[in-house]
């Protein structure tokens, strides 16, 4: 396949930074900041954008979606990063869709995916319980009770937890910790008995949520997939949402190394333009040598998604690992080389190493997706 | 069956009939490469058969017309033969300067003459190119050379000193960027010319490197002569074709080691010389981390490669991007041989053995030097992709 966008994908990407530079640009984000927003993204951008079409992309046509897979989503997500726009897009779009689709008995992607692609349901993956992501670690149990199961547990760092109608909760059925073997995944109202959901405030201004599962009561049909056989499930949802991060983060990246170059081209010091410095220059450079090669990794990794999902874990370790890396990298860079006013809270650069920061560490960071690829590759 | 599907079919068949048995060996040492030339002492028949074979079907320069040695071979059929190869391991019949450095330049800026004198002895291997560009003061800053090229009427004049010239000491010919213009901007004095080596007023020295190795020599133009119809292109206008065959030698060089695909992945060599643990990693963690990140990279470089052809043929391409090839491919390569030196342990260190790896090593310094350093690409991207402005 080429590595270039189809000629769909390029009209989805030029729609896509037209509508955010105007309607969602940084300042919206440093509005509902400011404004302490409840909800922390703005719903009727929300709403344009499930009309545009955006939150169906990976719904199939049959529950009311344009199903034009990970490659157009990862599109969306990059320009999505260019503006840090704020939104259940992450959550819902691609890893809610995702899972329904994929995993999904027909009951249940007949009552939730017209609903995400309408922008009418918000979801969220409730993976984590520690401080560092680890997806086989579930001590989350879920019992069998009556014609269903019983809840009990703790999940962290659940990104959109706050707004979500629907938790996609990982619980385990079996095994001890760190199996992958009895894990199981399932559907969780937000609004059900005993769930008990605290929002925390993020770095980036967005937030997650802690939540507590007090003896949550749900029917079997709740279940998503096989009971003692949602780990891999699992790991496909949560790849389809690292290769959405790290599309996300290429587009951070590339608008910290766009924002940069500019100012080198007009800020004066000692009487000349300061991109006129080779030390400025070389690091300018060397980043943008870096973009490229996270930007061809994530691309070629959204198109593994799209043609050979169940093989494109290693491809999705090796792309979150290195976006995560060279994000950050291009983060502190357009920090340092912005000097003082890249320190301000009224410049808008200090936003982007915010949201980088937890992009990266959602999901798993650089250090976990490097560590996998290699247990992948046998070493 | 499309007309691939068949052009597959009968290289496939061809190739098996063909290609010796000893040819599809992996190479024993360097000095299993066929360079071709006047001087070449054939390794062995099948390396003479080899290459014969392949020269008749135009298979040394595949895509270049029949008429100058090639096989007119559309892209799509290139990439079959060379995937074809691939698959028995083939190794490549002939490689050469002239196939990689002066054929393109001719087959863009010479004139007909030119192409059908020269272009068919290099498909066949029968002439040895090497390239004079750097000279002792003009290293980075290449368009300051001053090896001088007079019009004495009938012919032209060459004096001078050329450096790093690949296998000089083994070549026929040489293509060389000479000043023809002392009074013009640097840029707009140069030529290119093509010297036969075989005079006496030209003369050669291979310089030792620390890997012991010397396939770098000096050489030197004292009064030689040059035909006037070996000037290829106009005259003062040869900076154009450097800068041409520089980024072609840049894709070259970044590609090496990455791009060639064939080579086994570090964490493969780490794992069988260092072991693993009992939870199966590699059992020196720090290593295992270096090496995961490379390949990683690795991954994704072969990705930009990859991306940065696709964009060239749509049109949406950068041009400059060669810069940032081999930028990060040189730098990736020589990251690489680090790691191997770190895998390989005192076993590594030995000098002079049959497949050292220390050699290579320090051979892979080089990598960032040669082409255009990599502070000169860097200066390049800014320049020209980042467009950030000279002092």
């Amino acid at each position: 396949m080429a590595m270039v966008l189809s000629e769909e994908a390029g009209m989805l990407k030029d729609a896509a930074k037209g509508f955010l530079a105007d309607s969602a640009p940084v300042s919206q984000l440093r509005r509902l900041r400011d404004e302490e927003s409840a909800d922390g993204f703005d719903r009727s951008t929300w709403k344009d954008m499930a009309e545009m079409g955006w939150t169906s992309v990976l719904v199939p046509e049959e529950h009311g979606g344009v199903a034009m897979g990970h490659v157009a989503a990862g599109v969306i997500a990059e320009e999505m990063g260019r503006t840090l726009t704020a939104s259940p897009y992450l959550s819902t779009a691609i890893m809610g869709a995702t899972a329904l689709s994929r995993f999904g008995s027909d009951a249940q992607k007949g009552e939730w995916l017209p609903r995400i692609a309408a922008g009418d349901a918000i979801t969220a993956v409730a993976v984590d319980e520690g401080r560092k992501h680890n997806p086989v670690n579930v001590t989350t149990q879920a019992e069998r009770s009556g014609n269903g199961f019983k809840l009990t547990g703790a999940k962290s760092f659940v990104a959109e937890g706050h707004i979500a109608d629907m938790l996609i909760v990982s619980a385990r059925t079996a095994g001890g910790d760190a199996e992958e073997e009895g894990i199981s995944l399932f559907l969780v109202p937000q609004d059900a008995a005993g769930v008990k959901i605290q929002r925390a405030s993020m770095v980036d201004s967005r937030n997650s949520a802690r939540i507590e599962l007090d003896g949550v009561e749900v029917d079997a049909d709740a279940l998503l997939g096989e009971v003692d056989a949602g780990y891999k499930p699992l790991e496909s949802i949560l790849d389809s949402g690292r290769a959405g991060l790290a599309a996300e983060m290429s587009g951070s990246a590339q608008e910290c190394l766009h924002q940069t170059v500019e100012y080198l081209k007009e800020r004066k010091q000692f009487g000349e333009i300061i991109g006129t410095y080779q030390g400025l220059q070389h690091r300018a450079a060397h980043l943008y040598s870096e973009i490229e090669l996270g930007k061809s990794i994530v691309l070629k990794t959204l198109q593994t998604l799209d043609m050979a999902p169940d093989h494109a874990a290693m491809m999705v370790s090796a792309a979150k690992s290195k976006m995560g890396q060279v994000a950050q990298l291009a983060a502190q860079e357009s920090i340092q080389m912005h000097g003082g006013i890249g320190m301000t809270d009224e410049y808008d650069i200090g936003f982007f190493i915010k949201r980088v920061r937890v992009a990266e560490a959602l999901f798993g960071d650089a250090n976990y997706h490097t560590d996998k690829f290699a247990r992948m590759r046998n070493y | 069956m499309s007309d691939l599907e068949t052009f597959r079919a009968e290289t496939r068949a061809w190739l098996e009939a063909n290609c010796p048995e000893e040819m599809r060996q992996p190479l024993g040492s360097e000095g299993d490469i066929c360079w071709g030339g006047k001087r070449w002492e054939f390794k062995s028949d099948a390396q003479k058969v080899w290459l014969e074979r392949m020269a008749e079907k135009g298979w040394t320069v595949p895509e270049w017309p029949v008429e100058y040695g090639g096989a007119g071979l559309s892209k799509e059929e290139a990439k079959i033969l060379k995937a074809e190869m691939k698959a028995i391991k083939a190794r490549s019949p002939l490689n050469s300067f002239g196939i990689w450095m002066l054929g393109p330049a001719l087959l863009k800026f010479g004139n007909e003459e030119q192409k059908l004198e020269h272009l068919p002895k290099i498909a066949r291997g029968e002439i040895r190119w090497a390239q004079g560009y750097s000279e002792p003061n003009a290293g980075s800053d290449l368009a300051s050379l001053m090896t001088k090229c007079e019009d004495q009427g009938d012919h032209y004049l060459v004096n001078g000193q050329k450096i790093w010239t690949s296998y000089a000491d083994e070549s026929d010919w040489i293509f060389v960027l000479v000043r023809t213009d002392f009074e013009a901007k640097k840029h707009e004095g140069i030529s290119f010319v093509l010297i036969d080596m075989s005079q006496d007023g030209v003369t050669t020295k291979p310089i030792k490197l620390i890997s012991g190795k010397s396939p770098f020599c000096e050489t030197f133009f004292d009064d030689a002569r040059c035909e006037k119809h070996n000037l290829v292109g106009e005259k003062n206008k040869g900076w154009t074709i450097a800068k041409y065959l520089l980024t072609h030698e840049r894709e070259m060089i970044g590609g090496m080691g990455q791009g060639s695909g064939g080579m086994r992945p570090m964490g493969d060599i780490a794992a069988q010389q260092l072991g693993l643990d009992d939870r199966g990693m590699l059992a020196d963690p720090i290593l295992r981390t270096d090496v995961a990140r490379a390949e990683i990279d690795g991954l994704a470089f072969l990705a930009t490669m990859e991306r940065v052809t696709d964009e060239a043929k749509s049109g949406q391409g950068v041009g400059a991007n060669s810069s940032m090839l081999k930028y990060y491919g040189t730098e990736l390569n020589k990251r690489r041989f680090e790691l191997m030196m770190d895998s390989a342990g005192s076993d590594g260190l030995e000098w002079g053995a049959e497949r050292d790896v220390a050699s290579h090593w320090l051979r892979t310094k080089a990598n960032s030097i040669e082409g255009g350093t990599s502070e000169v690409q860097l200066n390049i991207i800014s320049k020209r992709i980042l467009n950030l402005p000279t002092a």
